[in-house]
């Protein structure tokens, strides 16, 4: 930068304004910036810890596709009926407003790590000091054979919710009396691991009342899944005779399915199906692979302690798209992780104190009307990865009285969490 | 809107008005001593009772709601007061069955005591301490952290308010700041004694909650004491 007596007045102010921190590692261009890239459950929090944290010492940017963001957490709820889709629904107005964040509703399509800029779908350019990638997931190519995006209209994979959520829940409305809806699990590791169990349970409920004879597949790759006791002992409860699960023993994971047809092809036999709800294996979110910044099985390693990537130090990835160690993928844990990601940026970026990371994940599931469930960790950093420390899980058998209140405790939680994302 | 919320009110304090005296002024007291068990945790009575995460209840009946001096309560309870509620039999049987169906954002996180008995018994016990029968309260007051013992040492410790601050941001992914407690419970502003002792019971597994264990557990004894000094002032 050629220096010219404005930008000298605004360095010698900047500099008078932060004496009392230890260092400044402002670079060229007067205040810190901070690009995010992605609003949900890490981004939005990481944005808005950094903001209101730095009290304005960080120029914090925030780069959001969508205006009204649904969260995934609590997104099976409205497809069981517990919930409006309104109710999941959030805007980033006191992001904005309150925190002074600079929220831009545009696509990041290009990273330059060298120049340190981001390269906007709409034509803009952002410099950073740190970038924060919160992109949450995409899908592999060719996981589920014959299925791509182009059938998700057909079938839904209703896993970033919004609109594919709505589709899938109008056609478990839709389904014909005795109908069969069937679920293509994937293999680990994905986003949610609870999440395609809590949704056989809330369409099973939508059927229970509504259609009773109707049948749910779920065609499973893998052997075992989250909470498995505690989800087969309340489809038997509730739901008896009507979900059959199909693990990788009986073809669960040799699986064709046939959009055109509406058909699931297991272990070479063909079955006619009504809804076909395919979540097929996932990867980081695309902006993290343009980064550069991904492994071979389409994640980002991540320095535990900072949730800094391996390949890039100026690189931050939280959430599902990072490889971080222990923690699952779930809101929950990148809400955690944007916390100390948020505080070493700021240490870097302003001097600011920094204390030793801690994590926690707790992640509840509704089997049934005031039927909750729940499983928790905490976790530490070591220079490996993120450490399990300690955790719990519901028992079988508890009673409804203590599954009422952990339902009622984890809709509390998403009150909680859901202000500490957006003000 | 308020003006709205005002008609509601005044409609049930003018409710309460006209039943005067309850039916159930015959609980047993002894039992009621039990049944208050359930409430020692928040509340205390007797000689010299102070506030602590709730009022005290000292001269509760023809109190005003919301009216101790130096206790923060709820705006819902403060409106409550202003509008006429006064505590007697028949508010504190509707209050104590479903506290939230009468004051709809109180912070007394407490589910209610469904059975009418209970109630009554309770309203008996709490009535020794009011005017006529006993002016001035003689019992002791109900004993401070009843539900665990811990060392005085501990509850000495001065914490720091700005590391608390640092270490709640893993208490706000579900304990709202504002005080807000639908299915998770308020933890602001709290007396830091109560906030401590609390802690360490989850600590020491005495409470039995498995989320709040694992949070405690990994908590020194110096890191609850700034997670009490910050939550305590928190928002003032």
């Amino acid at each position: 930068m050629k220096l010219n007596r404005r930008n000298f007045i605004g360095s010698a102010a900047a500099v008078s304004a932060t004496l009392s921190a230890p260092m400044v590692m402002a670079g060229s261009h007067g205040k810190p910036k901070v690009v995010v890239i992605g609003g949900g459950a890490g981004g939005a929090t990481v944005a808005r810890y950094l903001a209101k944290d730095s009290k304005g010492a960080i120029d914090v940017t925030l780069v959001e596709p969508t205006r009204n963001y649904y969260t995934c957490f609590f997104s099976n709820l409205y497809i069981g009926g517990f919930r409006e889709f309104s109710s999941i629904g959030h805007t980033y107005g006191k992001l904005a407003a309150e925190y002074g964040i600079n929220v831009i509703h545009d696509w990041a399509i290009g990273v330059d790590r060298d120049a340190k800029t981001v390269t906007l779908a709409g034509g803009g350019t952002l410099p950073y000091d740190r970038l924060v990638l919160s992109p949450g997931i995409d899908f592999k190519e060719g996981a589920v054979p014959g299925w791509d995006v182009s059938a998700q209209q057909k079938m839904p994979h209703a896993y970033k919710a919004g609109s594919q959520t709505q589709l899938l829940k109008a056609q478990l409305e839709a389904m014909p009396q005795g109908g069969t809806f069937a679920m293509v699990a994937p293999p680990n590791p994905f986003r949610c691991p609870p999440g395609p169990y809590e949704r056989v349970s809330m369409v099973a409920h939508h059927l229970k009342t509504n259609n009773p004879t109707g049948k749910i597949l779920v065609l499973d790759p893998k052997p075992k899944f989250s909470k498995q006791a505690l989800f087969q002992e309340g489809w038997t409860n509730h739901y008896d005779g009507m979900i059959d699960w199909v693990g990788p023993d009986f073809g669960g994971d040799k699986v064709e399915v046939r959009p055109d047809a509406m058909e699931v092809v297991i272990d070479g036999e063909v079955t006619k199906v009504d809804v076909c709800n395919v979540i097929p294996a996932m990867k980081a979110g695309k902006i993290a692979e343009i980064a550069g910044v991904t492994n071979e099985a389409g994640w980002a390693p991540v320095h535990a302690a900072t949730m800094a990537t391996k390949a890039d130090e100026n690189i931050h990835v939280l959430g599902d798209s990072s490889a971080q160690g222990d923690m699952p993928k779930s809101g929950f844990a990148a809400n955690s992780q944007a916390k100390v990601a948020a505080m070493a940026i700021r240490g870097a970026l302003t001097g600011s104190k920094v204390f030793p990371a801690k994590f926690t994940n707790t992640c509840w599931s509704l089997i049934d009307t005031d039927d909750g469930i729940k499983v928790g960790a905490s976790y530490e950093a070591t220079d490996e990865k993120i450490a399990k420390t300690d955790g719990f899980i519901s028992k079988t058998g508890e009673d409804a009285a203590l599954r009422k209140a952990t339902y009622e405790e984890s809709v509390g939680w998403y009150d909680g969490i859901t202000s500490d994302m957006f003000g | 809107m308020n003006g709205m919320k005002h008609i509601i009110m005044s409609a049930v304090v003018a409710c309460f008005a006209q039943t005067a005296v309850a039916e159930r002024a015959d609980g047993d007291a002894e039992r009621g001593e039990n049944v208050y068990k359930k409430c020692s945790s928040c509340h205390k009575v007797g000689d010299g009772a102070r506030n602590r995460v709730g009022p005290q209840l000292n001269l509760l009946f023809q109190r005003p709601a919301g009216s101790i001096e130096g206790y923060k309560y709820s705006n819902s309870m403060l409106r409550a007061g202003a509008d006429g509620l006064v505590w007697d039999y028949t508010s504190l049987d509707t209050y104590l069955e479903n506290p939230k169906s009468l004051i709809s954002k109180t912070r007394m996180n407490f589910r209610g005591l469904k059975d009418a008995d209970d109630r009554a018994d309770v309203m008996a016990y709490l009535r020794q301490f009011s005017d006529n029968p006993a002016n001035i309260p003689e019992a002791s007051p109900t004993f401070v952290g009843t539900d665990h013992s811990v060392d005085p040492e501990i509850l000495a410790l001065q914490g720091d308010p700005e590391y608390g601050e640092y270490l709640s941001s893993e208490c706000v992914s579900c304990h709202q700041i504002d005080g807000a407690d639908t299915g998770i419970p308020s933890i602001t502003n709290w007396p830091t004694e109560d906030f401590v002792v609390a802690m360490h019971a989850y600590k020491d597994e005495k409470r039995i909650h498995p989320v709040m264990q694992m949070m405690a557990g990994r908590l020194s004894a110096e890191e609850i004491a700034g997670l009490a000094a910050y939550f305590e002032k928190v928002g003032e």
